[in-house]
């Protein structure tokens, strides 16, 4: 078949199955601007940016407007321009425009396409700083509807990758808004603190909650020990921002400006993800023996757990007991201190949801402490690393701290989704050689399709495992699990789409970060000396040690029906 | 003003008309007949019968004008301000009986839930401008003192 | 149930010979408009009068008409709403005007006994009695097509329907019409959607016709919401059955199996009439499965709409229909791949609808014979405003609006002058004077900036304030507006907001520039018709009567006076006799002075409420 082509500003541009002009435009090298636009939702063309001119002088959304062979469209002339700074101008008039207090300042697409388009002024009066009070009542992301532009993305993402719900369109015209039910508080929503909402956001309306100010007051205190882990997909998501590659893993180079910035102790959680492998792996051999529910779920994500309590609790007893990688190793740092100061943990993490994980009654001392203190995420630490001075592109790496120093790939690819699933196959793996590496990396688990599905051998038996990303697809799974129409021995689950590595923590990145940030991944996998689990020394070493008799108290967790 | 809700109706209409998305509209508008509003209570129950999000539920009840979140008066008085009824002065009409009543544009319904008084965009009842609704009654040709009258009228009815 | 076209043709055979044995009829015009006015007491004393007086009749068809009994009914809407309650006496033709209860002794001693005319109850003008329907001026330049059948009969008995050759046209096409020739019927008549948009019925329906996605859908638009508008109102109430055959007829072109029609919230009695036509329908075996034994089946569903404006657009409309947020969605995909529930849909609006059976029975031929080139047919329109005859009319397309107005309106309420009309409700614009040769069709009103819409025509007097106007319409798309897109959820509000400020008397420099630039976003980037079009009213006031905007700008004035904040409230010295009752009224002290000597307004204090005027036994305060 002959190739077809369409001419956007005088460019040939083949077509290739691009379903909108924004698409073939941006194949194009031009940028076409747009706010609610994102290639993983549904169209919803609102903000009418991306408006191109047609050959007839009409104006068509570049976003909704299939390519057609054959046409030609321009993306820039006097009448766009005018009615984009048009729309610009409205925006910011209803836009609390306190930008240099704001923490997306830099990163907004409101400010972007103001300075872009040259706005130099707005006619209309603004009222939208008197907007309601900002909802603060969540642990994981901050909403402020006075910076709203109503793109919708966070509704699509919130109902379509998520299936939550927690938000929607309320009300209609000038008085619309994104809300809860009954405009309530979001905390007491379905919401599930999976933070992608705050990542699909242009503008400073929905942002993660920023728990710095506490970190810095214990690290500002002589008499507070202070120690942090980093979990595996926090290293390759920092680059962008801080002066370097994208996906590149830059975990000595953090490691390093932690230490710098006056953090006692720092630890890697891939360590307890190989813990969590050893543990999780025994538990489901067990299960697979009959004693314990089929399928077996992992349980490393909170907002998955959180979701399943909302909305499949008869299946909360499939969830593996194993506590997530940071809620194992939080209790192996506190409970082996033997220092005399007071003992601050901070975990960082790709996740808004771990904020809320870390407040959870199950995972608190028996003085009703937490064992996490405070979890940040990528972007606070990177804002830190910002505010404390420290050049991070040109510190030297730093190695983590012993005893607990010792990690395997295994462990890192908790980051992305399949990982854990990857993981737990490596370990049960009969040989243990590079022959089954390769081989369970072909199986299927790895890729950022929302649903994988593969079958193992396990000995004599066939293993049925799915991996899962995104909680519309982890529902979709769940509905054919509950229908019967589908079994599976064990369910890897991860509510972000990609995995940790596109958390709602991590810096707002583009699709492509995506893959670059899950090569960064596999490479470092790869960089490591070890790639099973059973081959970390000190995982076996502390479960011998400190922890013999206490695995069931520190290292696992019944999540009760809600 | 405490009150039990009642979820028969919404059973009557969920078998009526299906438990779908596509019917939500029809349940709520047999519970606003029903209720004369929409209790908060029905949401979560609505949102599980039809396998809804309550925010989405939320979205629907607050984009449609006939339904109400606060509970309305029992009678319930549109003041039409159609094209034809404001050229023919209904604004004045509104006035006449906000300020009889003590009501206002926030203040839609009087304390002792008798009156509500709204505006609508247009009753459809144009050759009778300015016309007034109450309930599902129309009364054509207003004036602001005729419209006073009218609350005597139906107060008297109650 | 009817098992063939035969037993259907035998029983409109019968209704017919019933109806034509009613030798004598009284017709009570049961329009919402006569009604409010008092019609339904009219007939109650009617009814009960001849009762008491020991006169023969019946109220509803009958097959046997012993005696000859006169026949008394309420049929739907007559259209001359302005002097209803209208009351005809048939077979003379004769209408009576603002009947009243009290009038019942008198027509039936006169009329219906010894069948002559009251003519103190027959529509007078300069000195003229009117007895015959079709003489008055106001109905004799009209032609009733999709209203023909509204003051005839009764819109609850399908029987009357029938009577009046109704489902002979759906009859016609089960009879042997293929998709083919109606489409190509309904094409060649030139029906052009009469919902505002004018897009071609039949190539609406080919469209439809050619997907080769099934289930499709007909869905019928009765969310008549334009302000001043109630034509599909009066079809849905009086002839239901007229709307339910054009879209069977609809199903059966495109190979839709189910019908959908949406009726706006504030018609509950349309509602009634529909379900109840649609339950008569099936139980005679004209909806369902298998119709008739033709093995075409067909299914016809009523949503109730909720209160919002916007679900008269296509795509918000389905939405609603699916139980959403009625959101209009970006197009393509169109209505006709990608409809109600995404599947392919014939989505037309209710006169649209009824217009399909004459054509199908008549032909296209005859169709085209009435109206323009390139708008064939009639088109309702409802005529409100300051109009001396109000009411609901049907004229050919190409009526000039002079004709309309003053034919047929009988010119400006109270012997006023007339302004400006606005047509096509908030999506439409204003005519003025220079219009008033101007042909109703589609293209020449979209010539000069304005659009049919479906029918709304509001007249105004040289008392109507153009700019209040604009401000009136523009709160009304404010308020309607879905929020979807950003030009008209933020453009409608800013230019709102100008346009209070101009009326209040704090208009600026540069605000018509602003509302221009405005109204400029909005019509080129809104994401969906209603929003395109609505900053139609303020383009067209601009463009017509920019002298007010700017009187109301810089001077301050309003040149209709109707701008009560640009009013001044002046006391007339030689008339106040130093009451103080003004002083005590106003609310902000405005007013001071000395007993028994004239009193003064602060013009600075004043707010201009009109309580001072109201209160003043002497009319001694002036409002210039």
């Amino acid at each position: 078949m002959d190739k077809e082509y369409m001419i956007i500003d005088g460019i040939k541009v083949e077509l290739n199955g691009e379903k909108n002009i924004l698409e073939v435009a941006r194949k194009a090298g031009i940028d076409i601007p747009a706010f609610c636009y994102d290639p993983d939702l549904s169209i919803y063309g609102a903000c009418r940016m991306c408006l191109v001119e047609n050959e007839r002088g009409g104006l068509d959304a570049a976003c909704s407007t299939p390519p057609r062979a054959g046409t030609s469209v321009k993306t820039n002339t006097p009448k766009l321009r005018k009615h984009r700074k048009m729309i610009l101008e409205l925006l910011l008039a209803n836009h609390c425009r306190d930008c240099t207090t704001c923490q997306k300042s830099g990163k907004c697409k409101l400010q972007e396409f103001a300075y872009r388009f040259n706005i130099e002024g707005v006619r209309f009066p603004n009222t939208a700083c008197e907007l309601g009070a900002k909802d603060k009542s969540s642990l994981s992301i901050v909403r402020d509807s006075s910076k709203c532009i109503l793109c919708g993305k966070c509704v699509r993402v919130c109902n379509e990758i998520q299936n939550v719900g927690a938000i929607d369109y309320a009300f209609r015209g000038s008085k619309m808004k994104i809300a809860t039910a009954f405009d309530g508080d979001i905390v007491n929503s379905p919401c599930v603190g999976c933070g992608q909402c705050a990542s699909v956001c242009p503008t400073g309306a929905i942002t993660v909650r920023d728990d710095a100010d506490k970190v810095w007051d214990a690290l500002g205190d002589k008499n507070t020990e202070v120690s942090v882990q980093i979990a595996p997909a926090v290293r390759v998501a920092l680059g962008k921002e801080l002066g370097l590659k994208e996906g590149e893993n830059l975990m000595g180079k953090l490691v390093a400006s932690l230490k710098e910035i006056g953090f006692d102790k720092v630890y890697d959680t891939s360590l307890t993800a190989d813990m969590t492998i050893v543990e999780e792996a025994a538990e489901f051999v067990e299960r697979l023996n009959g004693k314990g529910k089929l399928p077996m779920f992992t349980s490393c994500c909170p907002a998955w757990i959180r979701f399943a309590e909302e909305k499949y609790p008869e299946y909360v007893e499939n969830i593996s007991t194993c506590r997530s990688p940071m809620q194992m190793f939080a209790p192996v740092i506190k409970e082996t201190y033997t220092g005399d100061k007071k003992h601050i943990h901070v975990a960082i993490m790709p996740c808004t949801a771990k904020k809320f994980e870390a407040s959870r009654d199950e995972f608190k001392n028996k003085a009703g402490e937490p064992y996490v203190d405070y979890v940040l995420t990528t972007q606070e630490v990177i804002r830190m690393i910002k505010e404390s001075g420290v050049r991070f592109n040109e510190i030297a790496d730093a190695k983590v701290d012993e005893p607990y120093g010792m990690i395997t790939g295994a462990g890192v690819i908790f980051g992305v989704t399949g990982g854990v699933m990857e993981a737990v196959l490596r370990y049960v793996s009969a040989t243990q050689d590079k022959k089954a590496l390769d081989a369970i990396a072909l199986s299927g688990v790895r890729g950022l399709d929302g649903v994988k599905e593969a079958t193992v051998k396990l000995g004599d038996a066939e293993i049925k495992v799915a991996v899962v990303s995104g909680l519309a697809n982890a529902s979709a799974l769940m509905e054919k699990i509950k229908n019967g129409e589908a079994f599976y021995h064990l369910v890897e689950v991860m509510s972000c789409p990609g995995g940790c590595i596109n958390g709602g923590g991590q810096p707002v990145g583009e699709r492509e970060a995506k893959c670059e940030r899950t090569k960064g991944i596999y490479d470092a996998d790869k960089a490591e000396e070890l790639q099973f689990s059973n081959q970390n020394t000190v995982v076996k070493e502390i479960l011998t040690g400190p922890l013999k008799g206490r695995e069931h108290e520190l290292l696992h967790v019944h999540y009760k029906h809600k | 003003m405490e009150q039990t809700i009642d979820f028969a109706v919404l059973d009557q209409a969920i078998k009526e008309f299906g438990n779908e998305e596509k019917s939500l509209i029809a349940i709520l508008q047999r519970a606003q007949e029903h209720y004369r509003y929409l209790p908060k209570e029905i949401f979560p129950y609505l949102a599980e019968k039809l396998s809804l999000s309550e925010a989405k539920i939320y979205g629907v009840a607050t984009f449609y004008e006939n339904f109400s979140l606060e509970q309305k008066g029992k009678f319930v008085i549109k003041v039409c301000d159609g094209t034809a009824c404001h050229v023919r002065k209904s604004i004045p009409i509104l006035e006449a009986l906000r300020d009889k009543l003590g009501l206002s544009e926030e203040k839609k319904t009087t304390d002792d839930l008798l009156f509500t008084v709204e505006t609508v965009s247009c009753l459809g009842a144009c050759s009778s401008a300015p016309a007034v609704m109450v309930n599902d009654e129309i009364y054509p040709t207003m004036t602001p003192e005729s419209a006073v009258a009218l609350l005597e009228e139906l107060k008297e009815k109650n | 149930m009817l098992k063939s076209v035969e037993e259907l043709r035998a029983l409109r055979a019968e209704a017919k010979a019933s109806m034509d044995a009613e030798n004598r009829k009284i017709i009570i015009c049961g329009g919402a408009g006569c009604v409010s006015k008092g019609a339904n007491k009219v007939y109650e004393t009617l009814v009960s009068k001849l009762e008491e007086k020991g006169v023969k009749f019946t109220v509803k068809l009958e097959k046997c008409h012993d005696g000859d009994p006169v026949r008394v009914t309420k049929s739907g809407c007559h259209g001359f709403c302005e002097v209803g309650p209208l009351l005809r006496v048939e077979p003379q033709g004769w209408l009576y005007v603002k009947v009243k209860p009290e009038d019942c002794d008198e027509i039936i001693d006169t009329t219906i006994n010894n069948g002559k005319c009251v003519d103190r109850l027959c529509y007078t003008k300069h000195g003229i009695i009117y007895r015959e329907q079709k003489e008055v001026p106001f109905y004799k330049k009209q032609t009733r097509v999709s209203l023909a059948n509204c003051d005839k009969i009764d819109a609850t008995s399908i029987e009357e329907y029938l009577a009046q050759g109704g489902y002979t046209a759906f009859e016609k096409v089960l009879s042997g019409m293929t998709s083919e020739e109606i489409v190509n019927e309904i094409t060649e008549s030139g029906l052009r959607g009469r919902g505002g948009g004018g897009f071609p019925t039949g190539r609406k329906w080919s469209q439809v016709a050619r997907q080769k996605n099934f289930p499709k859908y007909v869905v019928c638009n009765g969310d008549e919401g334009d302000p001043g508008a109630f034509m599909d109102r009066s079809v849905m109430e009086d002839d239901p059955h007229r709307m339910l055959e054009g879209m069977m007829i609809a199903g059966f072109a495109t190979g839709a199996n189910d019908g959908y029609i949406y009726v706006r919230a504030e018609y509950p009695l349309a509602v009634a009439r529909l379900k109840n036509a649609i339950a008569q329908a099936t139980e005679l075996g004209l909806l369902g499965d298998n119709i008739l034994g033709s093995g075409f089946s067909f299914h016809m569903h009523i949503n109730r709409g909720a209160g919002a404006f916007v679900c008269g657009e296509g795509s918000a409309l389905t939405a609603s229909i699916e139980g959403k947020r009625g959101m209009p969605r970006v197009k393509p995909p169109r209505t006709v791949e990608h409809g109600l529930f995404d599947q392919p849909t014939v989505l037309n609006n209710v006169e649209t609808f009824a217009n399909v059976a004459d054509i199908i029975n008549k032909g296209s031929a005859w169709y085209k014979a009435t109206g323009t080139d390139n708008s064939s047919g009639t088109k309702t329109f409802a005529l409100t405003g300051n109009i001396e005859n109000a009411g609901l009319i049907e004229v050919p397309m190409g009526t000039t609006l002079r004709e309309v107005i003053f034919d047929i309106g009988g010119g400006i309420r109270n012997g006023g002058e007339f302004k400006a009309v606005q047509i096509g409700g908030p999506s439409g614009g204003c005519l003025t004077e220079e219009h008033l040769d101007l042909p109703l069709d589609f293209d020449s009103l979209k010539e000069v900036g304005a659009i049919i819409g479906s029918g709304g025509l509001v007249v105004m007097d040289k008392n109507t304030c153009m700019v209040e106007v604009a401000r009136f319409f523009m709160n009304f798309t404010r308020n309607e507006s879905c929020g979807k897109c950003v030009p008209c959820r933020e453009g409608t509000k800013r230019m709102l907001e100008i346009l209070e400020r101009i009326v209040e008397g704090k208009g600026e420099e540069g605000d018509i520039e602003l509302l221009e630039e405005l109204a400029d976003t909005i019509s080129h980037a809104a994401l969906c018709g209603l929003g395109k079009t609505a900053a139609g009213p303020v383009v067209s006031t601009i463009k017509y009567f920019k002298d007010e905007y700017l009187a109301h700008i810089h001077e301050k004035r309003c040149p209709a006076g109707e701008c009560k904040k640009l009013k001044t409230y002046v006391i007339e010295e030689e008339l106040c006799k130093g009451c103080s009752k003004c002083a005590r009224n106003c609310p902000t002290g405005a007013i001071k002075g000395e007993i028994k000597k004239p009193y003064k307004i602060d013009q600075k204090l004043c707010i201009k409420c009109g309580g001072c005027i109201n209160g003043c036994p002497f009319k001694a305060i002036k409002e210039v």
